[in-house]
């Protein structure tokens, strides 16, 4: 129910984001989803990709540093005021999102959710009706 | 203006070569003998060389004398190489040492007045008198710059405004308002605050003539930026605290080099590889030898600064030999807004996160807008990589205070990805300096 995500710390350098994404095509990592934060030093790179594990070891072979993260994609209804109401659960179980972006996949859109506490998360979202990507069905979203 | 030349101590500062280096002579001896009885230190060395007090008849013998290094200085720290007992020192002034304990210099009242005559004979070669009113930006504290200034305005029997560091909007208003007619800062701060006069249309209600500005290196073309803006002449003063702190030398109005005040300080330059004397023009180590000082007496201190000396007598007729502005360092050290630096300090400090960060770093100096600035690329350990945004300005800030308490001065840290820093082959290159200084 919690779903992987493969997170890239990028230095603000020319052709960076260009060797991480050259790198995941190169080895049939496909992208589902990503969100790239930026400072002013550097960016963090967050991606829902086909196989996090192989695109870990692949990046790691070509010298870049990932980790893996668990999150939780929810499925969000197209119906206005669905995102709202999902985040006021999360708000009333005491959980703190720490950052949130979103994907669409045919008619739904989803947003992926990272928390202190991912099973927390899922188990709230069910509660209330939610539905919420297990990993394989994520990682191949779109496909 | 026309310039006037004026001396402080025109007898000590002309004297002829002859006598100088007989007074030398007479003050090595019996410095030697002071050294050899008061402080273990020199004693152990010296017998170590087989060489007794009776061995140094003058100044010719000096190279047979041990030297003294700052790794000796650390090693004795805090007061293990007084030549008195410790109730005679009167203060103590320090500076960074290689690794987090101060490079620590005690003085006695002697000493001290012997540091206000060099810094007053430095403010008399910029042409002051007891007339003037002396602004000092300098810091006042453990530092040697604000005191060292101080001493010397008291001893000249000038006027001196001790600012310290900080505020320029404050410093602008005192100048104009208490009539400065000197300045006394890094030449990096006297060109932001020059700048920061004109922008504000001030020069011209200044006073001010001179600027006694030092503790960093910096260009003759800087000199002439800061002389242009406020139509002042500017002087570089040179000292450490080791030795005295500033007023150890001074360039006059000619501009051909820092005159040291080698009746007190007696300078040797040495091939650093070989340490054999360099003649005058030629490149080595500066040396130096503290003839008469009390408190810790300095015998042949490896500065690591390197720069050459020159004997004939200067345009301004003073005979005090000059040494050229500095043209490097033997070791990796760096002067940034007038602190030293050592790339070791930020090793030693990032080692003291206890392995939240690797030890794998870079420092870049940079000078934006006339002020230095020091930017250390830090390596995120694969360990503590987050993916929260947070978590790495958290640890950023973190780095940051962590290097702000070691150095003294603000740093701006830079998070780099993991394994990009070249790892150390041999002597790993952990500076770089894009100031262009020398």
């Amino acid at each position: 129910m919690t779903i992987k995500q493969l997170s890239v710390f990028l230095e603000n350098r020319e052709g960076r984001l260009d060797e991480v994404l050259k790198t995941l095509g190169a080895n049939d990592v496909n992208i589902v989803a990503l969100s790239l934060a930026d400072t002013a030093d550097y960016g963090m790179l967050r991606m829902i990709v086909s196989d996090p594990v192989k695109g870990k070891a692949v990046l790691k072979e070509a010298g870049i540093t990932s980790m893996l993260t668990d999150v939780v994609a929810l499925r969000v209804p197209h119906a206005t005021g669905s995102l709202s109401k999902a985040m006021h659960e999360l708000m009333a179980g005491g959980v703190n999102v720490e950052y949130m972006y979103a994907f669409a996949n045919g008619a739904d859109a989803s947003a992926v959710l990272k928390s202190d506490d991912p099973v927390k998360v899922v188990t709230i979202l069910r509660e209330n009706g939610f539905d919420v990507w297990e990993a394989d069905e994520a990682y191949h979203a779109n496909c | 203006m026309e310039w006037v030349e004026r001396y402080f101590d025109k007898e000590k500062e002309c004297m002829s070569r002859d006598e100088m280096t007989a007074l030398q002579s007479e003050r090595l001896v019996k410095q030697v003998a002071n050294v050899y009885e008061n402080v273990a230190f020199y004693n152990k060395k010296m017998k170590e060389l087989g060489i007794e007090p009776g061995d140094i008849k003058g100044i010719e013998d000096i190279n047979k004398l041990p030297f003294t290094t700052k790794e000796d200085l650390r090693d004795n720290y805090p007061f293990g190489l007084l030549a008195v007992p410790k109730s005679k020192v009167a203060r103590v002034q320090g500076s960074s040492g290689t690794t987090g304990k101060l490079t620590l210099a005690s003085y006695t009242q002697a000493d001290t007045e012997l540091w206000g005559e060099c810094v007053a004979r430095c403010m008399t070669m910029a042409g002051l008198t007891d007339e003037d009113i002396i602004h000092t930006c300098y810091g006042y504290g453990l530092f040697t710059g604000g005191l060292g200034i101080d001493f010397g305005a008291r001893k000249l029997g000038a006027m001196v405004i001790p600012m310290s560091s900080g505020n320029t909007q404050r410093q602008m208003m005192c100048m104009e308002d208490f009539g400065a007619t000197a300045i006394a800062c890094t030449p990096s701060y006297a060109l932001y605050l020059a700048e920061s006069l004109r922008d504000a249309g001030l020069v011209d209600k200044l006073k001010i003539k001179a600027g006694i500005l030092g503790a960093e290196p910096w260009t003759v073309e800087m000199r002439e930026q800061i002389e242009s803006i406020l139509g002042i002449n500017c002087f570089d003063i040179y000292g450490l605290c080791e030795i005295l702190g500033p007023g150890v030398a001074m360039e006059c109005i000619h501009h051909k080099g820092l005159h040291i005040h080698e009746d007190y300080f007696y300078p040797e330059i040495l091939n650093p590889a070989t340490n054999a004397a360099c003649a005058d023009g030629e490149t080595g180590e500066l040396v130096f030898t503290t003839l008469t000082k009390e408190a810790m007496p300095l015998i042949r201190y490896r500065t690591k600064d390197l720069t050459s000396i020159d004997h004939s007598t200067c345009d301004c007729r003073r005979t005090l030999p000059r040494i050229s502005k500095f043209k490097g360092r033997t070791d990796d050290m760096k002067v940034i807004r007038g602190v030293n630096v050592f790339p070791t300090q930020v090793e030693a400090a990032l080692l003291s996160m206890g392995g939240e960060v690797a030890p794998h770093y870079m420092m870049i100096v940079d000078r934006e807008n006339n002020m230095d600035k020091l930017t250390v690329m830090v390596e995120v350990d694969e360990r503590y990589f987050s993916d929260e945004i947070r978590e790495l300005e958290g640890l950023k800030n973190k780095i940051a205070g962590v290097l702000k308490q070691a150095l003294g001065i603000a740093v701006h840290v830079k998070l780099v990805e993991p394994k990009t820093i070249a790892r150390s082959e041999g002597k790993a290159k952990r500076v770089i300096d894009n100031r262009n200084l020398s």
